[in-house]
């Protein structure tokens, strides 16, 4: 037997960025695009509100295509933890 | 050896196979629910309830495992209860120890130390499978956390960037959703993997005492007694751990979390597909501090992450010189004598670190308190944590207990305020929003 099993060990890091950091990335995908544009303001201004790296900023609501293309994103997040879950009942581990 | 002995025998292995499940349980809470816990996203006692059902659930999905956790690492023919026992005893005492000090390690490690070490005792070098431990056991467990480490922190910074300019209550409460998810799914992976092994083990001490035919499936009490206990365990929470986990390493917001849980659950569901067992413990460890690095203007706390590596590599001697230790007791003592007294042993080793943890009690309520570990360690454990930071080996004289520890091991005592704001708390109080 070899110490390191390297195939098997690429196969986990490969699935495991695509799974493990994709899908994160689609779910902030669908939450950037459900949020709506984002326009800078003042403080001052109405509706400002504090953003995740601390611009201030007005949102304007979201276009149908954006709330498409995030109803679109989280799909495929929740189809992939439902393949998950029914990979664990399987007993694939 | 009679029938008396044969049977006590066998009721001391089943329970202290549960006791070790039950262990299993508390220890590997925060792997799943710390980073939930920490950014509030599920209130810490809602977030222990999820997990133990989820863990039960897992439990009672799959049954594919169930082999014996030793496979490939010991010579078959040499396990028997006394050995089991022994081994338990090790990874036991393991677990809590580093549960009392709030270090997460791996509770399979913890089992295959205490194996391997009663085995040693009992046979000699001959019994182990050498190759299978370094191939199957020691390469992994290094190249764990840095896999994880990987993928979380790719996965952090995408989400961090693709979030970029998102309301901040937007984003939170999105994230907090994807975190109960993602974290979920780490808890229900965790019940189907792990309460197979006390599944396998109680298995394992059936078949060797006759109990059951060698051909035998799992009993169905067996089954639903592990799941339990984990289940139990997991519900009482291992705060000490979650709290490590989740403000000691890196503070943490629901968008980490989010990335830090699901890298875990696909590394380890990954590793499970490929056939490339890793432990959930160091993957999920591995993610969080993956959260830190990939997340733009981050601290983690290495010098941390450094004391928990240590005492993952501690693991498997500590505990196989637990192991050996009470194989060659119940050997000395011989019969059910020497069981009953290893059994006696465990717990009263078990009972004296409970009472040590009452000390500088962690529970739902402190759990999240601001991190403040590195001024108070060293006051945490005066019996256990030793000033030589350089004494991250254990300690040649062996007892059960007497495993030193490198200083500074311990988790932050909670309850000292630090006056740790935050550069975005300043900015929102500086806006006004």
């Amino acid at each position: 037997m070899p110490f390191i099993e390297l195939d098997s060990l690429l196969k986990v890091v490969v699935a495991g960025l695509v799974l493990g950091a994709g899908l994160p990335a689609l779910f902030a995908l669908g939450v950037r695009l459900a949020a709506g544009r984002t326009v800078p303001v003042g403080v001052e201004a109405d509706g400002a509100r504090l953003t995740t790296d601390g611009a201030i900023v007005r949102v304007e609501r979201p276009t149908r295509w954006r709330r498409a293309g995030a109803v679109l994103c989280f799909a495929v997040v929740v189809l992939a933890v439902a393949a998950g879950i029914t990979f664990v009942a399987s007993g694939g581990h | 050896m009679d029938t008396v002995t044969e049977t006590l025998l066998l009721v001391l292995v089943v329970v202290t196979a549960l006791a070790f499940d039950f262990t299993n349980g508390f220890h590997d809470t925060g792997n799943a629910m710390a980073t939930s816990i920490a950014t509030r996203a599920l209130k810490p006692k809602t977030a222990v309830a999820l997990s133990a059902v989820l863990n039960m659930v897992g439990a009672f999905l799959s049954l594919a495992v169930a082999a014996t956790i030793a496979k490939g690492l010991v010579d078959a023919n040499v396990i028997t209860l006394e050995v089991i026992l022994a081994g338990l005893v090790g990874g036991i005492t393991w677990n809590l120890i580093t549960w009392l000090l709030g270090l997460p390690s791996s509770s399979s490690h913890a089992l295959i130390g205490g194996v391997v070490g009663s085995v040693l005792a009992a046979v000699g070098t001959s019994g182990v499978l050498w190759t299978g431990v370094i191939a199957k056991v020691l390469l992994p467990a290094l190249f764990a956390p840095v896999v994880a480490i990987g993928v979380a922190s790719v996965g952090t910074w995408a989400v961090a960037r693709l979030t970029r300019g998102v309301p901040e209550g937007t984003s939170t409460r999105a994230f907090r959703w994807g975190q109960v998810g993602s974290a979920s799914l780490v808890s229900l992976a965790h019940g189907t993997n792990d309460a197979q092994k006390s599944m396998g083990i109680i298995l394992l001490a059936l078949i060797a005492a006759g109990a059951v035919p060698a051909d035998s499936g799992v009993p169905f009490w067996v089954i639903l007694a592990c799941a339990s206990f984990m289940a139990l365990g997991t519900y009482l929470g291992g705060w000490r751990i979650i709290r490590t986990l989740g403000k000691g390493l890196v503070e943490i917001d629901t968008r980490q979390g989010m990335a830090a849980e699901t890298s875990s659950a696909a590394v380890i569901l990954m590793s499970g597909l490929f056939g490339y067992s890793l432990s959930t413990t160091h993957v999920a460890t591995g993610s969080i501090l993956g959260s830190g690095v990939g997340m733009p203007g981050a601290t983690v706390r290495w010098g941390l992450a450094g004391r928990m590596l240590a005492a993952w590599g501690l693991t498997l001697p500590a505990a196989g010189i637990v192991g050996a230790a009470c194989y060659g007791l119940q050997h000395l003592i011989g019969g059910a004598a020497g069981t009953v007294v290893v059994f006696g042993v465990l717990v009263a080793t078990s009972a004296a670190i409970w009472v040590a943890s009452r000390r500088k009690p962690v529970d739902a309520n402190n759990v999240n308190d601001e991190w403040d570990g590195d001024q108070v360690a060293a006051g945490t454990l005066p019996e256990t944590a030793s000033d030589d930071a350089t004494a991250a080996r254990p300690v040649q004289a062996s007892g059960p207990v007497t495993v030193s520890v490198p200083s500074g091991g311990a988790p932050g005592v909670p309850g000292t305020h630090g006056a740790a704001s935050t550069a975005r708390r300043r900015r929102r109080q500086r806006a006004g929003v």
